[in-house]
């Protein structure tokens, strides 16, 4: 090495760093990048094997006709734009109230709300059908409290499946939010919280007016999460109502999984539903990161 | 007095919300416990006490499929999809972070972007290609999408902000090749990184439902959740045989969870570090 000139040591730098980065990137390349194409390519062709034929536009026609698209998309939008605000308002609360040294076996508290991120999908899903069924326990303890007088058919009724599978993503990811935000309040002064006390501004107050302007990067970043995941939300709608009853439970990804491996299989309309995801997603994303380049200038 | 009664209303309060949100997160996993013991007839009218079905329901669960089997599946295939993602995302978040030059900082870029392409979109060519390849109903098939972790090369990359680079200097002087200083100092002197990458990876592979459920076709090569999954889908599903496969898949995690929390929570902070 001592003896090598310039233009060698860049060359053993460079080969390094290709050989370091190499097979990560390959498998990257066929696993992912190959198929994001094809899917593309695939959108614009019909059919099956050797049968697969151009079509054009013809996929995207179909989406807009297609009355089951149209509600799987209704649904997922209104999963996302019901249940993210409901997570987060719920994970900021926990977070600030949990974030108070004062308070009373708060790692007891902690460790209990994050309790549920540790459960598979499947596993959390298959006790949530267990747990809503008509006479199951929950109906019993609402009855018991005197909050209904007939059961809820959660899972027979289109509104209340809608309801049910909310509920049942509440509880799995608030936790999970709820974590970033205490990290994130670890880097906010306790003293802006002293002297706003000091100053009479009540608790409410130092939420909305601390916590919630502090932690805006967190909290948008955590929202365009949500929403990406609830965008793709799958393991508990097949599990825990099979996208019924009706289909109001349906969701995109549940409609291609359907469209590709239960219905006439269909590749290349699948993969134009497919790419309706893949749309939204990067909006989303695309807004994170507009709105996190607006925030360092 | 009217403050400290504010006050006090407020505490309770607090108290009461906190105490009230616990509950609803912990309750399901008591129920869970608690029904194992239970008769399917029993939890689908909310029995709220223990029964006497458990050896019943143990033995149904273990009666219905090759359960070993299927545990030695998801278990094979977590190992391997864990080491072989922390091995080659390691070496490309190293890569990235200690070779740095123009192209290369561009390719990460690309990397970064493909983080938000959602499996939807892929899982349709994902299938084509392992059918082509003639991997459909192998374990190869499960793993060999995950290896090329965007997120743990990401993860990786600024994890080594942080790793001194005199350690890199000295060995080089020492005369240490490349993948010597990688393999001798860097992973060992990165060990609680490795930690927390590997909680997340491997309960991701444990877990993982979608991906097997298309790919994985026959008995013999089903994973925990796949069978999960068939339990509770049934007509008539069992629920005391599906508590004890849940209490099954979900153990092992808890298990992880309790004993290494801080890594635990590290790993999902990751991406925001």
């Amino acid at each position: 090495m001592a003896l090598a000139r310039p233009g060698s040591i860049r060359r053993y730098y460079d080969i390094n760093g290709w050989l370091f980065v190499g097979p990560a990137l390959a498998l990257i390349c066929l696993f992912l990048v190959y198929p994001i194409f094809w899917s593309l390519w695939m959108s614009f062709h019909s059919g099956r094997g050797a049968l697969v034929k151009f079509v054009g536009f013809g996929n995207i026609q179909r989406l807009m006709g297609d009355a089951v698209f149209i509600q799987a998309l209704t649904n997922t939008i209104t999963f996302f734009v019901v249940q993210v605000p409901i997570m987060i308002l719920l994970a900021l609360m926990l977070a600030s109230i949990l974030n108070s040294p004062k308070l009373v076996g708060r790692d007891l508290f902690r460790t209990a709300i994050f309790l549920p991120c540790v459960t598979s999908l499947i596993a959390y899903s298959a006790l949530f059908k267990g747990m809503f069924t008509d006479d199951g326990i929950i109906n019993s303890a609402l009855h018991a409290l005197h909050i209904i007088s007939s059961p809820i058919p959660w899972r027979a009724d289109p509104f209340w499946a809608k309801v049910l599978i909310i509920i049942a993503i509440t509880w799995r990811w608030t936790g999970y939010n709820m974590i970033f935000y205490l990290a994130a309040m670890q880097n906010i002064d306790r003293s802006i919280y002293e002297a706003a006390r000091i100053d009479g501004i009540s608790a409410w107050g130092r939420f909305f007016h601390i916590t919630i302007p502090m932690l805006k990067p967190v909290i948008l970043f955590t929202s365009v999460i949500s929403t990406i995941g609830t965008l793709q939300l799958f393991d508990e709608v097949i599990n825990i109502t099979e996208g019924g009853p009706s289909n109001a439970t349906l969701t995109l990804s549940l409609y291609i999984y359907y469209l590709t491996f239960k219905f006439m299989p269909n590749l290349g309309y699948a993969a134009t539903v497919s790419y309706v995801i893949v749309i939204l997603v990067a909006l989303l994303a695309f807004l994170q990161f507009y709105a996190a380049r607006e925030r360092d200038q | 007095m009217s403050d400290r009664l504010k006050a006090t209303i407020v505490t309770i309060a607090t108290y009461g919300f906190v105490g009230v949100m616990s509950f609803i997160s912990v309750f399901p996993f008591l129920w869970m416990i608690l029904n194992t013991t239970n008769t399917s007839i029993d939890i689908m009218q909310g029995r709220l006490s223990m029964g006497s079905a458990l050896s019943a329901n143990i033995r149904n669960f273990f009666a219905a499929t090759n359960v070993p089997l299927i545990f030695w599946n998801s278990t094979k295939i977590a190992i391997l999809s864990t080491v072989l993602t922390l091995a080659v995302s390691s070496l490309a978040g190293y890569g990235f972070e200690m070779f740095r030059s123009r192209m290369r900082e561009r390719v990460f870029q690309a990397i970064l972007l493909t983080l938000m392409i959602p499996f939807a979109a892929l899982m349709i060519p994902l299938f084509v290609i392992m059918g082509r390849a003639g991997l459909i109903d192998t374990h190869i098939a499960v793993v060999l999408p995950t290896i090329g972790s965007a997120f743990i090369i990401f993860y990786f990359r600024q994890s080594t902000k942080a790793f001194p680079s005199e350690l890199r200097d000295a060995a080089k002087v020492d005369g240490l090749k490349e993948w010597q200083i990688f393999l001798f100092i860097y992973v060992p002197v990165m060990r609680s990184t490795y930690a927390a990458a590997f909680i997340i990876v491997f309960m991701t592979a444990w877990n993982n439902y979608l991906w097997p459920l298309i790919v994985l076709q026959s008995n013999e090569t089903k994973t925990i959740p796949l069978l999960i999954y068939s339990q509770a889908s049934a007509y008539y599903p069992d629920f005391g045989v599906v508590m004890v496969g849940v209490v099954l898949a979900t153990l092992p995690t808890l298990i992880v969870f309790f004993l290494m929390q801080r890594q635990f929570v590290q790993g999902m902070l990751g991406s925001v570090k």
